[in-house]
């Protein structure tokens, strides 16, 4: 995997996390004397090339090319002497290398720059001793030293070995450039694997080969939680290229039980045909009562009953909505969500000497050693783990059960590697779900037409009166946060299913259902959505979100506001009948999240047949000072802007009976095509005096209600359910 | 299942292979010829991730079993480059960056390639149909589209100006 390089060059700028890094701590350098250098994030070959690890990992979001752009900025390279090199899964050498919450650019804006400007001062220091100059007088370009007084330069290379020995600075302390000199930051740079991703190269978890690699493919319990009752597998073994049949447990159900059969052969063809040969029976009477219907049952009874937790209470809603001149309710809902990763989870491991080696793609790779360790009775430090390029993440690869898998194969099978592969049936069956969820809406409004009351009664999953995984919601969320009389009640229903995050978790649902009943309480105010969000988010002011999360500042909201009406000449959602009389739209959204303020208007027509089709969309954000790497921005909310046109177009919705997940492919569970997406997305940063934060995510929520605004605004339906289906 | 010996000719190179007649070409490129540019995304025939061409048209590696790819000519996207509508794509691909996690470009590419070869000029509606088989979970459609328009020497249309 790794370049060739000139170990003597080998420089020893190496990063030590004193363990794993927290939220907000820096990345301290190796500096107690006698200290192991315990990796580096930069190597000088002999040629001068600069090899920079890249920690994080890659989902298609562009981050193993963005941060070394941080180091190289402040090493002063010129960008084509880089080559970006994957770093180990090892949290305790790098800190957090998760590609989740787009928390990647705000926790390593800093230490990333710190780490490139204490190499350059490491190899100044070593420059000036062996010229014999004062390190100050030394200045710095592509790769190379130079001293004015003596007109001498020479490549960073001749200077690696002497670099390797000094004393690290603090990293607090290092100075950094000011932007005004960036030359590789806000520069576009395409992806470090781009050139390889046309040429087919291996890249991906599903590409690892080795010598001796057999394959296993799973049988799962089709409902999850149920565990293996009896099995047989004698006649699979008995077939050609079969191996092996080992239970394994998925992390999901109780230890020393067992919900996974992985059938293990010469090749994964024979491994998947040579299922049908077990015979295998579930222990899944607990499972058996979960079902769409039986949700959506449940969440009218509990609509009848009122909120069981009373989650956000201001002031008195109840009178409030009685001296109200006007009352909407609405009750909206949307569906369970699979990922569909094109990519199908997969994980190689290999099991020697008490020994474990994983290849994963995998999203929290740090986290699966913790699992891992704990499945398999071993200690995190006896797993070494390598990052493979991941075929799409959002959000599906955070958890870390296929690597808790492949680990219990790999043992039981020591000395040879292992690769166990879903099948796309499994795949969608056995993801951990975005979860379903209701709200009912009761708002008021004065006679003058302000939001004088709102009150929201969420359904949602969860257990022992808290939220499963994902199924959390804000009692901050806006506008509860901004109102006198407000409340947001909950009651929790029980499922069997896994839950998980889907990118931008919580908001890619709530956005759609907070700012679709925020345009009807705009149409009942006779304003329009962007009208009702100026009024009600007030002066410019830090607001509450989440309990020790980042706020929301209404003046950057009302900026992006005002941004993308401004973009896309917002005059409200009417838009004049298409060539042929179609009837067309245009709806608003505003959402923030992950820290990123992004509104967005959609421009739609509805054509023959009743089909809706997007024409355009327009997005505006706010994501701080800086965009990094502009041309994988525009990417990035593009493909968000899509990928949620899809959840409010396509048919998406992954539904249950008898405790069974029912899609079994991309018939089932679409994803958007190419037909559907619209002609154009533009797409605009408002520079702000804020440190950059990510993009992974917040571009996504708002295009939602904003298509629903749009269908609205065309036809006078109000859709209030996902996916949206016109009458 | 029946063994066999099958003699494939793959990017210009004869190959011949023993397996299953009715293993697919997706897993005998994957597992036996160790040529992994061709992906598994759903062994369905749904999503387009393993397209290769057979004879210049698209077709579905994991529908395809050996047995019929034998005797015809295959391009998968380690070779798409030696056919001059692959070429210039692959060009244009990474031009304007197409790629986000990457996983189904080469069939992407591939598809593109069957299009333009069939349809040198294609209008946007065309591009649409003809690509309309191939999934891009990150949705990198609109730049799949200007690639294409590029490769085939039609005006550049970016889709994110204001």
């Amino acid at each position: 995997m790794s370049a060739v390089i000139d170990r003597r060059g080998f420089m020893a700028a190496s990063l030590a996390g004193a363990g794993a890094l927290a939220f907000e701590a820096r990345i301290a350098l190796a500096d107690t004397p006698g200290a192991v250098p315990l990796n580096a994030f930069i190597r000088i070959g002999a040629d001068n090339k600069v090899t920079i690890g890249s920690k994080n990992p890659e989902i298609g979001q562009g981050i193993r090319t963005m941060l070394p752009m941080l180091i190289a900025e402040e090493l002063d390279l010129s960008w084509d002497q880089v080559v970006i090199e994957p770093t180990l899964a090892n949290d305790k050498i790098y800190g957090v290398q998760s590609a989740g919450g787009s928390n990647s650019t705000p926790n390593n804006w800093l230490p990333m720059r710190q780490v490139g400007a204490a190499a350059r001062a490491m190899i100044l220091s070593a420059a000036a001793k062996e010229w014999g100059v004062d390190a100050a007088s030394l200045t710095t370009a592509a790769g190379k030293v130079s001293h004015a007084a003596s007109g001498r330069t020479a490549p960073y290379a001749a200077f690696a070995r002497g670099a390797a020995g000094e004393t690290a600075p603090d990293l607090a302390k290092v100075a950094l450039k000011d932007p005004s000199r960036f030359s590789i930051i806000g520069q576009s740079k395409i992806g470090v694997d781009t050139v390889a991703i046309t040429q087919g190269k291996p890249l991906f978890g599903i590409d690892v080969d080795m010598p001796g690699l057999i394959h296993g493919a799973i049988i799962k319990a089709p409902a999850h939680g149920a565990t293996i009752a009896t099995h047989d597998a004698g006649a699979a073994l008995k077939r050609k290229g079969v191996i092996a049949v080992v239970p394994v447990n998925s992390n999901s159900v109780a230890p020393g039980k067992f919900d996974t059969l992985v059938v293990v052969a010469d090749s994964w063809w024979t491994a998947k045909n040579a299922r049908e040969a077990v015979k295998v029976t579930w222990d899944d009477a607990a499972q058996q009562g979960f079902s769409t219907e039986a949700y959506d049952k449940g969440a009218a009874a509990a609509f009848a009953a009122g909120p069981q937790i009373a989650h956000a209470k201001n002031g008195d809603v109840a009178k409030a909505l009685a001296g109200a001149a006007k009352t909407i309710t609405a009750d909206y809902s949307y569906p369970f969500l699979a990922h569909g990763t094109l990519e199908p989870q997969n994980c190689t491991g290999r099991w020697a000497d008490g020994k474990l080696e994983i290849w994963a793609p995998s999203q929290a790779p740090n986290n699966g050693r913790n699992d891992t360790a704990a499945m398999l009775g071993i200690k995190g430090e006896d797993i070494t783990i390598h990052q493979t390029r991941i075929g799409g993440g959002f959000g599906r690869r955070l958890i870390n059960d296929y690597m808790v898998m492949v680990a219990q194969v790999a043992k039981a099978l020591p000395g040879k590697p292992v690769k166990i592969l879903f099948d796309r049936t499994d795949d969608l069956r056995h993801d951990y779900y975005r979860p379903a969820g209701w709200h009912r809406f009761t708002a008021g409004l004065d006679a003058k037409g302000d939001l004088v009351a709102f009150r929201d009664h969420f359904v949602s999953f969860g257990k022992d009166g808290k939220p499963i995984r994902a199924a959390e919601m804000s009692p901050f969320e806006f506008p509860v946060n901004v109102m006198a009389d407000s409340e947001i009640g909950i009651t929790y229903l029980p499922t069997n299913l896994a839950t998980g995050w889907l990118r931008a978790p919580t908001s890619n649902a709530v956005s759609f259902v907070y700012q679709s009943f925020m345009d009807e309480i705009a149409q009942a105010a006779g304003i329009d959505l962007p009208e009702l969000m100026r009024r009600t988010l007030g002066a410019p002011r830090d607001l509450a979100v989440v309990p020790g999360r980042p706020v929301l500042h209404s003046g950057r909201a009302r900026a992006v506001i005002e941004g993308v009406c401004k973009m896309a000449n917002w005059q409200g959602g009417k838009l004049p009948p298409g060539p042929k009389g179609e009837k067309r739209g245009r709806g608003f959204g505003f959402y923030f999240s992950h820290r990123g303020y992004f509104a967005e208007v959609v421009d739609i027509t509805i054509t023959e047949g009743n089909n809706v089709r997007v024409d355009k969309v327009w997005a505006c954000g706010d994501i701080g000072s800086q965009i990094i790497n502009p041309i994988n921005a525009r990417h990035q909310v593009q493909g968000a802007v899509n990928e949620g046109l899809g959840q409010g177009m396509v048919e998406q919705k992954i539904e249950q009976v008898k405790g069974v997940v029912q899609a079994e492919s991309f018939g089932d569970f679409p994803l958007i095509r190419i037909e559907q997406v619209p002609r154009e997305i533009a797409v605009q940063f408002l520079k702000t005096d804020y440190p950059p934060t990510g993009l992974g995510e917040p571009s996504l929520p708002p295009v939602i209600p904003a298509l629903a605004n749009a269908i609205f605004a065309a036809t006078g339906q109000r859709l209030r359910q996902l996916p949206l289906k016109l009458a | 299942m029946s063994q066999g010996k099958f003699a494939l000719t793959i990017n210009r190179k004869p190959v011949s292979v023993t397996t299953d007649a009715d293993k697919p070409l997706l897993w005998v490129l994957r597992e036996e010829l160790k040529m992994p540019g061709t992906k598994f995304g759903c062994g369905q025939g749904l999503c387009g991730a393993c397209t290769v061409l057979l004879d210049g048209q698209a077709v579905r590696s994991c529908q395809t079993p050996v047995s019929a790819a034998a005797g015809h000519k295959i391009t998968t996207i380690e070779g798409a480059t030696a056919l001059p509508q692959g070429a210039k794509l692959v060009d244009m691909w990474r031009e304007i960056d197409v790629p986000q996690c990457g996983y189904c470009q080469g069939g992407q590419i591939l598809s593109a390639t069957a299009l333009l070869m069939a349809n040198p000029k294609p209008s946007d509606e065309e591009i649409d149909a003809g690509m309309n088989g191939n999934l891009c979970r990150c949705a990198t459609y609109l730049r799949i589209r200007r690639a294409i328009r590029k490769a085939a020497g039609l005006a550049d249309v970016t889709g994110d100006a204001a």
